[in-house]
C-alpha cells in the first residue's frame, strides 16, 4: 500500500468499506431470491446464476438499443428484470411443475440443465466476449469522500440493497401474498390445509425470485458487466451466503452478502491473489460457531436426496459375476478390435469410470451428494500436471503424489461439508469447487490459469496408446475394486449406517462426522487418483477438468447408470462418455447435453436407473 | 449392590414448557425401574437426558459414578449404556443380522476397517442375540419391511450387544399383543439378572409394569410425584387421581 497521510489513510478504509457494501448488493439479490424460492417450492434452483447472467446481458442489450438519457437507461435495467422474471415464470410451469414429486435430485438436474441451455443461449445471442457495461447517466462520476474517490454508481448500489430488503420485510409481513408465502416456508401441509392455490403461489415467488436475480444482474452492469462466468461464479457465491446467513432467512443474506463484500474489499490489501481463500476460512468459522448458519434456525428435514436407497447390499450374483468377467475379457482384447482413436476413448471411460464410482461412494451408500467432485478429479490432475511441470517428476511418481495431495485438500473441504447433510451439503460442495476452480483460474502464474499446463506425457515405456490403456485399466480396475470392497467392508456398513440413521448411530457409540468425514476423503483421493491419470491421458490439462459442469457430469454418470447398483457409475460412464463425444463435436453442444438433461429427468421422474433396474434386474438374479 | 444410574435436580425446558423439572432417582444394578405417567410427561426427555441426546438445564446425571452432563451419546454407550427408542430407530437398509453386526462393531471399535468382510464378522455373536431376543427366523431379513414389534426386538438385541451396565428402553412393547409383551418382559428380566445390570423402562400398560418393576416412579407434566415399590406407587392417592383413575376409566 503506498504511503499515504493519516486522513487520507482514513478515507481509503472508509471507500473501501463502501465498496464492500456496494459488492454486496448484487449478491443480496441473488442470495435472496434463492431462498425465497427454496423456501417457498422446496428447490435449489441452480439456474438463478443464470439468470443473473441473462438479467446483466438483457439490460446491456436494452440499454443499447433504448435511446439514451436516465430514464431509459433504468426503464433498461428494469425491464431485463421482468423479462428474466418472465423467463422464470415459463420455466416454473413448463418444466418444474412437472417435476414437483420426483426424487429431490432429478429436480437439482433439470435446474442443471437450464444451466448449460442458458450458457449456449448467451454465448450465440451475446457473443463470447465480456462486456463492459454501460455508465449510468448522471452518475459516471466520482465523490470525494476525504480525499478519496468513490464512484458514485457505488452509492446506487449500497442503497439498493437495503431497499429491497425493506420491501421484501414490507411485502412478506405486511401482505396477504406475503403471509401466504411465509405460510407455506413454514408449513407445506399447512398452507395446503388453508386452502392456499398453491400453484399460483409457486408461480408467484418463482417469478419474484427470478426477478431478484435478473435485478441483481442488470443494476451491477456498469460496475462489473456482462461474461459468460457470472452465472457458476454468482451461484457459488450465493450459496456461500446462504450457508453463511443461514438458509430461508432474508435478513441473514444480507448480512452474509455485506460480510462478504466486506472481506473481498478488505481482502484485497491483505492477500491480492486470492480473496476467495478467505470466503473458505469464513464458511469455516461461521459452520463451527453456528452450523445453521448466522441468522438461520435448525436446519430442516431434507431428507430427499439423502434417502435414496433403502435396498440391502447383496454380493453380486454368480450370474453377474460371470457377466463381469465377460466383460472384463473384452476389455482386455479391446486394443485388438478398436483403433487409437477408440483406445483414447476406452481410456477416458476407465478413468470416469473410477471417478464417478469414488462419487458413488459417498453418494450410494454415503448419502452425501456432492455437486463439486470434480474438484477433486481435477485437483488430481493439476496436482500430477504441477508436479510434472515444476519438479520434473516422473509420472510414476505424479501419479501416486496427485492423489495423496488432493486427499489432503478433501480433508480440509470434507470437514465443512460433513458438517451439513442434504441439499445444504450439496450446496457446499459446490461452493468449495468453485472456490478451487476460482483459485486454479485466477492464479495464472502458477498454475498457467486458462491457458492451462501443457506437455505433461507419460513416461516412455508406457507413451504407446495401447499401452497406456492398459495401465489405466488396470489401475482403474484397482480402483474401482478397492471401493467396492470398502463398500463391503466395516466401515462401507458404518456409512450406511450413518446414512440410514443418525439417532441409531450415535447411541451406539459412532462417531457420524469422523466416519463420514474419512469417506469423503477417501472418495476425494480416488477421484484425484484418476485426475493424476487423466492428465497423461490428454498430455495437458485445462481449468474446465475441475469446473461445476464436470461435476455434473459425474453426478450425471451415476443418475444414468443406476444409484442402486454397484455396477452403475461404470455403465453409465461409459454411456455418457460415448454420447459427449458424439455432440462434443457439435457447436452449441452444451445447449444439446441441457436438453437431453431435462428430457430425461421428465421422462424417468422416479429415476433412470430404477426403471431399468425393476425391468431388467430379475434376470440377473441367481 | 452396586449404584448403576444416578440423577439428581434434573431441569429441562422446551422454550417455556417445562418438560422434566426436578427429578432425581437412583437405580442399582438387578433393578427394573418403570417410569411412568401420561403421555407428554416428560418419560422420553428423562431418557434424552440419560444418554446425551439432550443437555439437561439444571442437575446432574451420574453412570456408575462418573458425571455425564454434557457428555454425547456415543460417548455415554461407551460407559455401557444401551437404548431403545419410543418410535424405534434401525438401519432400514440392512437386514437384523446386519444392524446386529454394526453394533458389535462399534463395540469392538471396527468401524473403520476397510479390509475385512462384514459378512465375516461377529455373525456368531450377533445371531446369539437375535437368538436371545427371539426372531432368529427374522436373521435375514431387511429391517425395512420389519412388522413394528420385531423391530423393538431388534433394538433390544442392538442394545445389548456392547453388554451395557444400563438399559434404557422407551416403550419396549408398543406394537405387540398382550402375551407377546409378557414374554419380551420375562426375557428382560432374567438378562437383568443374568447380567446383573439396570434397566430403566417406560410402558403404558399397567399390568407389566405392576408385575414386572422393582421400583416405579410416576411423573407428571415434568414433576415426579410419587416413587416406590409397586404396591406402595398403587395406593398412592395422586398417582390414582391422576394416573390411574385414567388409566382404568
Ligand atoms: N425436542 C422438543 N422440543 C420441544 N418440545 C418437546 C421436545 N421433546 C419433547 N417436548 C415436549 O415435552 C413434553 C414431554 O415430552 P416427552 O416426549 O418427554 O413425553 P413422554 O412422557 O415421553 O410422553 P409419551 O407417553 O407420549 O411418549 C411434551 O409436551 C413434548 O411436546
Ligand atoms: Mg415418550
Amino acid at each position: 500500500m503506498p504511503k499515504l497521510e493519516k486522513g487520507i489513510l482514513l478515507g481509503f478504509y472508509f471507500v473501501q468499506f463502501l465498496t464492500g457494501l456496494s459488492d454486496a448488493s448484487a449478491l443480496f439479490l441473488v442470495a435472496c431470491g434463492l431462498s425465497l424460492i427454496f423456501g417457498v417450492l422446496r428447490i435449489v434452483n441452480l439456474a438463478h446464476g443464470s439468470f443473473y447472467m441473462v438479467g446483466a446481458y438483457l439490460a446491456y442489450y436494452l440499454i443499447a438499443n433504448f435511446p439514451q438519457g436516465a430514464f431509459f437507461f433504468w426503464a433498461g435495467i428494469l425491464l431485463a428484470a421482468l423479462t428474466v422474471g418472465t423467463i422464470g415464470i415459463v420455466i416454473e410451469t413448463l418444466l418444474l411443475r412437472r417435476l414437483y414429486y420426483a426424487p429431490e435430485l432429478f429436480i437439482l438436474f433439470a435446474t442443471f440443465g437450464i444451466v448449460l441451455i442458458f450458457q449456449d443461449l448467451s454465448r450465440w445471442f451475446f457473443g463470447a466476449e465480456d462486456i463492459l457495461g454501460q455508465q449510468a447517466p448522471g452518475l459516471a462520476g466520482s465523490i470525494d469522500i476525504m480525499g478519496v474517490l468513490l464512484p458514485q454508481y457505488d452509492v446506487v448500489l449500497i442503497v439498493i440493497a437495503p431497499l429491497i430488503l425493506v420491501g421484501l420485510w414490507f411485502f412478506l409481513y405486511r401482505t396477504r401474498w406475503g403471509i401466504l408465502v411465509r405460510a407455506a416456508t413454514e408449513d407445506r401441509e399447512m398452507s395446503d390445509a388453508l386452502g392456499v392455490n398453491q400453484s399460483r403461489l409457486f408461480t408467484g415467488v418463482f417469478f419474484l425470485g427470478s426477478c431478484l436475480a435478473g435485478l441483481g444482474g442488470a443494476i451491477q452492469l456498469p460496475k462489473g458487466g456482462a461474461n459468460l462466468l457470472m452465472d457458476l461464479n454468482i451461484i457459488a457465491a450465493a450459496f456461500v451466503v446462504v450457508v453463511v446467513g443461514g438458509m430461508g432467512s432474508i435478513p441473514g443474506a444480507y448480512l452474509a452478502a455485506v460480510i462478504i463484500g466486506e472481506l473481498s474489499a478488505f481482502g484485497v490489501l491483505i492477500f491480492p491473489q486470492s480473496t476467495l481463500v478467505l470466503m473458505f476460512l469464513l464458511m469455516a468459522v461461521v459452520l463451527v460457531m453456528r452450523p445453521h448458519g448466522l441468522l438461520g434456525n435448525a436446519e430442516p428435514e431434507v431428507q430427499g436426496a439423502a434417502k435414496m436407497s433403502t435396498a440391502t447390499l447383496k454380493p453380486a450374483s454368480k450370474k453377474l459375476k460371470l457377466l463381469g468377467l465377460a466383460l472384463l475379457i473384452l476389455l482386455f482384447m479391446m486394443p485388438v478390435f478398436v483403433g487409437s482413436f477408440g483406445l483414447v476413448l476406452m481410456t477416458e471411460i476407465a478413468l470416469f469410470a473410477l471417478a464417478s464410482m469414488s462419487l458413488y461412494f459417498i453418494m450410494g451408500p454415503g448419502g452425501m451428494v456432492s455437486f463439486g467432485h470434480a474438484a477433486f478429479f481435477g485437483g488430481g490432475a493439476y496436482a500430477a500436471a504441477l508436479t510434472v511441470h515444476y519438479m520434473q517428476t516422473p509420472m510414476e511418481l505424479a501419479i501416486l503424489l496427485a492423489p495423496l495431495l488432493v486427499g489432503l485438500v478433501a480433508l480440509i473441504i470434507g470437514w465443512f461439508c460433513v458438517r451439513l447433510s442434504g441439499v445444504y451439503l450439496a450446496m457446499l460442495t459446490l461452493a468449495c469447487a468453485q472456490i478451487c476452480w476460482s483459485i486454479v483460474f485466477q492464479w495464472g502464474k502458477f498454475t498457467g490459469g486458462d491457458d492451462g499446463i501443457l506437455g505433461i506425457w507419460p513416461s516412455a515405456w508406457a507413451s504407446d496408446k495401447t499401452v497406456f490403456y492398459y495401465l489405466t485399466l488396470i489401475l482403474c480396475i484397482g480402483g474401482i475394486m478397492a471401493l467396492r470392497h470398502f463398500i463391503f467392508a466395516p466401515f462401507g456398513y458404518t456409512l450406511r449406517a450413518c446414512r440410514d440413521s443418525s439417532l441409531r448411530v450415535d447411541s451406539i457409540g459412532i462417531n457420524r462426522h469422523r466416519h463420514q468425514w474419512f469417506a469423503f476423503t477417501l472418495a476425494g483421493t480416488f477421484a484425484g487418483f484418476a485426475g493424476g491419470i487423466y492428465v497423461f491421458s490428454k498430455g495437458n490439462v485445462f481449468p474446465d477438468v475441475m469446473a461445476i459442469p464436470r461435476s455434473f457430469d459425474f453426478l450425471f454418470m451415476i443418475l444414468l447408470g443406476g444409484i442402486e447398483t454397484l455396477f452403475g457409475p461404470i455403465a453409465g460412464s461409459a454411456a455418457f462418455t460415448w454420447l459427449h463425444d458424439q455432440i462434443a463435436r457439435i457447436d452449441y453442444w452444451q445447449l444439446i447435453l441441457g436438453c437431453i438433461f431435462i428430457l430425461l429427468v421428465i421422462a424417468f421422474p422416479d429415476g433412470i436407473a430404477g426403471s431399468i433396474h425393476t425391468r431388467l434386474g430379475r434376470y440377473f438374479e441367481d | 449392590m452396586a449404584i448403576i444410574l444416578k440423577v439428581q435436580n434434573l431441569h429441562k425446558a422446551f422454550g417455556g414448557l417445562r418438560a422434566v423439572v426436578d427429578v432425581s432417582f437412583q437405580l442399582e444394578a438387578g433393578q427394573l425401574m418403570a417410569m411412568i405417567g401420561p403421555n407428554g410427561a416428560g418419560k422420553s426427555t428423562c431418557f434424552n437426558l440419560i444418554n446425551g441426546q439432550l443437555n439437561p438445564d439444571q442437575g446432574s446425571i451420574f453412570i456408575m459414578g462418573q458425571k455425564v452432563n454434557g457428555e454425547k451419546p456415543r460417548d455415554v454407550w461407551k460407559l455401557g449404556v444401551g437404548r431403545t427408542f419410543q418410535i424405534t430407530s434401525t438401519f432400514p437398509s440392512m437386514t437384523v443380522l446386519e444392524n446386529v453386526q454394526m453394533s458389535l462393531l462399534s463395540h469392538n471399535r471396527r468401524t473403520k476397517s476397510l479390509l475385512t468382510n462384514v459378512s465375516r464378522l461377529y455373525v456368531a455373536e450377533a445371531m446369539a442375540l437375535i437368538d436371545l431376543v427371539g426372531i432368529a427366523d427374522q436373521a435375514h431379513r431387511s429391517c425395512g419391511v420389519l412388522a413394528y414389534g420385531d423391530l423393538k426386538r431388534v433394538e433390544l438385541a442392538v442394545a445389548l450387544a456392547n453388554q451395557p451396565k444400563l438399559l434404557l428402553m422407551d416403550e419396549p412393547t408398543a406394537g405387540m399383543g398382550p402375551a407377546e409383551r409378557q414374554g419380551l418382559m420375562k426375557l428382560t428380566e432374567s438378562i437383568v439378572h443374568t447380567r446383573e445390570m439396570g434397566v430403566l423402562f417406560t410402558e403404558h400398560d399397567m399390568k407389566v409394569v405392576f408385575d414386572y418393576a422393582n421400583r416405579v416412579i410416576v411423573l407428571n407434566r415434568g414433576k415426579m410425584i410419587a416413587a416406590g415399590p409397586p404396591d406402595e406407587v398403587q395406593k398412592n392417592n395422586e398417582v390414582k387421581k391422576i394416573y390411574l383413575g385414567t388409566a382404568s376409566s
